[in-house]
C-alpha cells in the first residue's frame, strides 16, 4: 500500500489560514491502512485546525467526511454531498487522491495534509518498511523477492557494493544491505549462481523517467 | 489579575477511587484544588486523541491523565497506550507553537494514596505558572 505520513502541524494550518470553512476530507484506502488518512485522523486533524486557528485568533469551520477511495473515479463524486459547504479542501489521502480531487474540482483550493511517503507494508504495530518502487519493470524473479530498487540505498542492479559490512548497508547500521540478503537468500533457495550474472545497465524509461505513466487495459474500457 | 486554570482530569476507575469514596469534600480536604475537574473512565487505554483535543477546545488551560502504573494495568496495556496518545498531543502542542506540558500522563497506583492529590496540586501549580491556554484567544 502507499504510506503516508500527516505533514506538521504548522504547515497545514499555514495552508488553510484564510480559509473560514473547510472540508477535511480522509480517504479509506491505504492511509487508512497505515493509520494516517481515515476517519479517526480526520477527526483529530480537524480538531487540531480549529485550535491552531484559535491560536492565531481565528475561527474556522471544519466539516469531516471520508470517501471510500479517493484515487477512483468511481466514489470521488461522494464529495457532492458537501457541495456549496466549503472554500477549501484539505486531502489526508495520498498525492493521488489530492491529485484526483484537484481534477474534479478545478476552481477550489486543495490541499494535501500528508506527505507521501513510499510503497510499503505494516512490519510491525505502528512500523512500516518501504518494499517497492514502482519501476515498471519488476526484477524479483532475478532477486530473490527482495527488491535492490527500493532497498538498496543505491538501487544498484549488481549489489552488494563496497560499504556492505556484516549484512548492514553503509549508509547506517539499522539499515538492510538488502544485496547481502538478496545473495543469502539466492544460496537458501538453491540458486547462488545468480550472483554471477551481471546484470546489464538498465533501462529505466519505465520508471516514470519519461513523463507520467499510465496503463490501459483494453479489455476493461468499454 | 489572579489567573485560576480550568483543569481537566481523566482518571481510570481504578486510581480514581479515592474521588468516588471521599467525596468532593473529603477531597478538598485533602488539599484537591477545586478547579481540578475529574473525567472518569473505564480505562484510560479508550480514551481518544480526539476526546483530550476537545477538551482543549472546550476551554482547558491543562489536562492530565491519570492511568495505572504501566506495568501492572488492570487492562494489561491501556495505561501504555494512553500515555503513547498523551505524548502524541504533546507533539501535535509542539507544532502549534504551544506549551506540550499542558498536558501530562501520570502512572499511579490504585486506591488510596497521597499522590493523586499531588498530581493535581502539581498540575494546577504549573498550568497557573504557564497561565491560559493560547488557544483561548478572543477569535476575530
Ligand atoms: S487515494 Fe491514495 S490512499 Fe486512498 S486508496 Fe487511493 S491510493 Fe490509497
Ligand atoms: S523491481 Fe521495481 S517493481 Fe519490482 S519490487 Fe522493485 S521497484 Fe517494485
Amino acid at each position: 500500500m502507499i504510506i503516508a505520513d500527516r505533514k506538521p502541524l504548522d504547515e497545514i494550518v499555514g495552508m488553510v489560514s484564510d480559509a473560514k470553512k473547510i472540508l477535511v476530507l480522509g480517504c479509506r484506502g491505504c492511509v487508512t491502512v497505515c493509520s494516517a488518512g481515515g476517519e479517526r485522523e480526520v477527526e483529530i486533524l480537524a480538531s487540531l485546525i480549529r485550535l491552531g486557528m484559535l491560536k492565531q485568533g481565528k475561527k474556522i469551520e471544519t466539516i469531516e467526511g471520508t470517501l471510500v477511495r479517493q484515487c477512483d473515479k468511481e466514489y470521488i463524486d461522494g464529495i457532492d454531498e458537501w457541495e456549496g459547504q466549503y472554500d477549501a479542501i484539505v486531502s489526508m489521502a495520498c498525492g493521488v487522491g489530492v491529485n484526483f480531487i484537484a481534477n474534479l474540482r478545478p476552481s477550489t483550493n486543495v490541499y494535501p495534509a500528508v506527505n507521501t511517503s513510499f510503497f510499503g507494508g505494516s512490519a510491525d504495530q505502528g512500523v512500516w518498511m518501504e518494499q517497492c518502487a514502482g519501476c515498471g519493470n519488476c526484477v524479483l524473479h532475478l532477486t530473490g523477492g527482495l527488491c535492490p530498487v527500493a532497498r538498496c540505498a543505491k538501487s544498484l542492479m549488481n549489489g552488494p557494493c563496497g560499504g556492505s559490512v556484516n549484512g548492514r548497508c553503509e549508509i547506517h547500521p539499522d539499515v538492510e544491505c538488502i544485496w547481502q540478503s538478496i545473495h543469502d537468500r539466492l544460496g537458501r533457495i538453491g540458486n547462488a549462481e545468480a550472483m554471477n550474472t551481471i546484470a546489464p545497465i538498465r533501462d529505466w524509461s519505465t520508471a516514470g523517467h519519461g513523463g507520467p505513466r499510465k496503463s490501459l487495459r483494453d479489455d476493461l474500457t468499454i | 489579575m489572579t489567573f485560576t486554570p480550568d483543569i481537566q482530569a481523566f482518571c481510570c476507575h481504578y486510581t480514581s477511587q479515592q474521588t468516588i469514596a471521599e467525596g468532593k469534600e473529603g477531597l478538598k480536604e485533602d488539599g484537591l484544588p477545586a478547579n481540578v475537574t475529574f473525567n472518569r473512565v473505564v480505562c484510560t487505554g479508550k480514551l481518544q486523541v480526539s476526546t483530550l483535543l476537545k477538551a482543549f477546545e472546550e476551554g482547558a488551560d491543562g489536562i492530565y491523565v491519570v492511568g495505572c502504573p504501566a506495568d501492572k494495568c488492570h487492562n494489561v496495556k491501556g495505561s501504555q497506550r494512553a500515555a503513547k496518545r498523551v505524548d502524541a498531543i504533546k507533539k501535535a502542542l509542539a507544532e502549534l507553537a504551544v506549551e506540550p506540558e499542558r498536558i501530562e500522563m501520570f502512572h499511579l497506583e490504585r486506591g488510596f494514596h497521597p499522590e493523586f492529590v499531588e498530581a493535581a496540586q502539581l498540575m494546577n501549580k504549573r498550568i497557573t505558572d504557564l497561565g491560559p491556554c493560547p488557544f483561548k484567544g478572543e477569535a476575530k
